[in-house]
């Protein structure tokens, strides 16, 4: 893992220190609430329904031991026992009090983290693939490159008042886990045929009102130009990003409106000019940062299936069920990745009391190197895992109720905080997640349904990335009550799909009814081995449409 | 207004905006619009005192990169402190384009901009903020390490840590 040196220390704890005295400028009234708002977006801190939230960096979702425990307490101290880790790879407290974020954010420094930049119209924190360095048949590891990119975007000058806000995603794997199609720039890297090291560069992806699968301009950028091209593509954005619409603000419109073509002659152009300009790194830098990211120090075990864990296999039920669904193959032999799930049956997606994590963190010193991986599925992942030790740390996992065997399956869904937390929302995300996760608690079931992505957004700006559910759900206000419009075929892998309306919206009391009919239609329909997305890919949305509206 | 130069709080300001159809003062430096200097430019440059030409957020350094060898002063409004591509054209001006006279914000300059802006070029901002001037100049040194490269030329972390481990070898292998 990355860490801090003195100078990236002294930058956060500068920070803090910056922000104590905006927030006392504003209690003293020399901030008016709108200049206050960018400066305190820029930290994290949101006004909300009830109260203030302030959403934590998870850069690239790395976490160490020590930094998931420093997250358990301040959500002792500060909120009530709880956080909610995000869909991008963040963590938000829900009831801090404005006086005490200084006090966190401090806290937050003492571990080498921040909440900069996790709101506001600049470069989000950005996110990765949660397998990087794990996964076998990477060209390269994305964290490497994300942190590359966390520092130059870290207080940009030029890019802190950008048109929107802007997310950059970063993958090092063919099979894309990181969405990197509805970013605002999706980074693919790989080798050409010479062995070099490049990245694809796409352009243009996003979710919210007017979703859009990103273009490539650029099939392979050699790896020392990254972050020229990076400020290139931003400074274009910066300069002719629309500023008279804030839902047209966003550069996936710039591109749609320009044209691809022309929008991507336009960085060329801008990248020609400024590449000579000294943005990029020296190669000692990118060493420097590399060596953070060197495989940790395996023990020599032997390949194909432990025999202990065979053995465990056998003799217990519920642990064999965990084992197909949340444990994924990890490149180096003798080890696995295992995945922590953090919807539990009627439970809030995404959510983690402070005990959860201090037993996450104690395991992951016990078992994973001492690191934590966030997912975009809101989920934890114990990135490093031996193979003998799999059972024992599900039993712990078990002891603190987060072993639900649903990874990427039904009940495995994505949730925003919807009406319940969110000034934006129309409508409820969790109740209704809730009430999905309970009809369809058996397990058998949920194995018989297979891999099917539910997505749920309490509003238009899709922070649930519900186009991208193979399942959409939507929720929307018709005249003061919760309907919920749904969506089917969206994907975000590396075919990724933005999803189909499939008919008139559904009412809160209908939306669980309808979810189980699409299941129950795409059952009727699949053939061998399909899953849900290949299915709907195949019939398309008349089969579904027919069963939904006509049992209504 | 207060005027913040060399990050002091300028006595006087010499120069004077001149609306679009106001007639320009005699001899004293003036401020026009960058529509004006398309129009008047011939009779502008035949005046006998400085000459400043104020951009608008869309007009970029390219309407006036051709004279800029004639300008001692240009200045970049910011019609909301939320409109970043003032931004953009202060780089452009000093990096690309080699711009060396007074580079001015002018506009909602407020406080927690300033350091931005200084690192994108600024050298002069008409400070509209509401915190006292002479406080707002702590501003410019609250965070005192910086990860790109911009304008200001100050040291990257980059640059300062390969400069480090270049020392440390040379202190090692003699």
């Amino acid at each position: 893992m990355y860490v801090y040196d003195e100078i990236d220390q002294t930058l956060v704890d500068e920070r803090v220190a910056q922000f104590r005295d905006q927030m006392r400028r504003r209690v003293a009234g020399e901030l008016s609430e709108d200049e206050f708002r960018p400066l305190r977006l820029m930290n994290g801190l949101y006004l909300q329904l009830h109260a203030y939230m302030l959403r934590v960096a998870i850069p690239y979702g790395t976490l160490s031991s020590a930094q998931l425990r420093q997250l358990a307490t301040i959500g002792r101290r500060w909120d009530r026992g709880f956080g909610h880790f995000t869909t991008r790879q963040n963590l938000q407290y829900n009831w801090p009090k404005l006086e005490d974020t200084p006090d966190i954010l401090a806290a937050l420094a003492e571990v080498q983290m921040h909440a900069l930049q996790t709101s506001g119209n600049c470069i989000r924190n950005v996110t990765a693939d949660q397998y990087a360095g794990v996964a076998a048949g990477e060209a390269a590891d994305p964290r490497i490159y994300s942190e590359l990119i966390r520092q130059w975007s870290t207080l940009h000058p030029e890019f802190s008042f950008l048109p929107r806000k802007f997310k950059i995603a970063v993958t090092g794997c063919a099979d894309d886990r990181a969405a990197v199609k509805v970013h605002d720039i999706g980074l693919v890297a790989r080798r050409n045929v010479a062995g070099e090291l490049g990245f694809e560069v796409i352009v243009g992806g996003g979710l919210g009102r007017a979703p859009m699968i990103g273009h490539t301009v650029r099939a392979f950028l050699p790896e020392r130009h990254l972050l020229s091209y990076l400020e290139a593509i931003l400074r274009v954005y910066n300069r002719y990003g629309r500023r008279d619409n804030k839902f047209k603000a966003r550069i996936k419109i710039l591109v749609h409106e320009r044209g691809a073509a022309a929008f991507t002659a336009d960085v060329e152009a801008e990248w020609e000019a400024m590449r000579l300009d000294a943005v990029d790194l020296p190669p000692e830098e990118v060493a420097r940062v590399a060596a953070f990211f060197a495989p940790p120090p395996y023990e020599g075990l032997p390949g194909g299936e432990d025999r202990a864990l065979t053995a465990h296999r056998f003799e217990d039920r519920a642990f064999a069920q965990w084992l197909p669904t949340n444990v994924a193959a990890y490149k180096q032999q003798g080890y696995a990745i295992a995945n922590i799930s953090l919807k539990p049956e009627g439970g809030i997606p995404g959510d983690a009391t402070s005990e959860q994590m201090e037993a996450v963190a104690t395991l992951a010193d016990r078992s994973s190197f001492g690191e934590i991986r966030v997912t975009h599925a809101q989920n934890l992942v114990l990135p490093h895992v031996a193979q003998r030790d799999l059972h024992a740390v599900w039993q712990t996992l078990r002891a603190h109720d987060v072993t639900a065997s649903n990874l990427s399956l039904v009940s495995d869904i994505i949730a925003c905080p919807g009406l319940d937390y969110c000034a934006l929302a129309n409508a409820r995300s969790i109740p209704v997640a809730q009430r999905i996760l309970r009809r369809f608690a058996g397990l058998e079931r949920q194995h018989d349904i297979g891999e099917l992505g539910i997505k749920i957004s309490g509003c238009i700006n899709a922070c649930g990335h519900h186009h991208v559910g193979a399942i959409g759900i939507l929720g929307v206000d018709r005249k003061g009550e919760e309907y919920y419009q749904i969506t089917l075929g969206g994907h975000a892998g590396t075919d990724a799909s933005i999803g189909e309306i499939v008919g008139p919206a559904v009412s809160s009391e209908q939306v669980v009814d309808a979810i189980d009919t699409i299941v129950a239609t795409y059952v009727a329909q699949r053939r061998d081995g399909e899953r849900f997305i290949d299915t709907y890919r195949r019939v398309g949305k008349e089969p579904f449409k027919e069963s939904l509206y006509a049992t209504h | 207004m207060p005027l913040i130069k060399e990050r002091r709080v300028a006595v006087a300001d010499p120069w004077i905006a001149v609306a679009d159809g106001d007639a320009l003062p005699a001899d004293a430096a003036a401020i026009v619009s960058a529509a004006r200097w398309a129009a008047e430019r011939e009779a502008l440059l035949g005046r006998n005192a400085p000459l400043d030409v104020r951009l608008k957020p869309d007009q970029g350094p390219e309407t006036i990169v051709a004279d800029l060898d004639r300008l001692a002063l240009v200045a970049v409004e910011f019609p909301a402190y939320t409109d970043g591509r003032g931004y953009s054209t202060a780089r452009l001006l000093r990096e690309r384009y080699g711009f060396t006279g007074e580079l001015r914000a002018v506009g909602n300059v407020l406080r927690d901009q300033l350091a931005f802006m200084a690192r994108c070029g600024f050298d002069a901002f008409e400070y509209a903020g509401k915190t006292p001037v002479e406080q707002a100049l702590a501003a410019f040194d609250e965070i005192s390490v910086v990860y790109q490269t911009a304008a200001d030329r100050r040291r990257s972390a980059a640059t300062e840590r390969s400069d480090r481990s270049r020392v440390f070898l040379n202190g090692t292998c003699g």
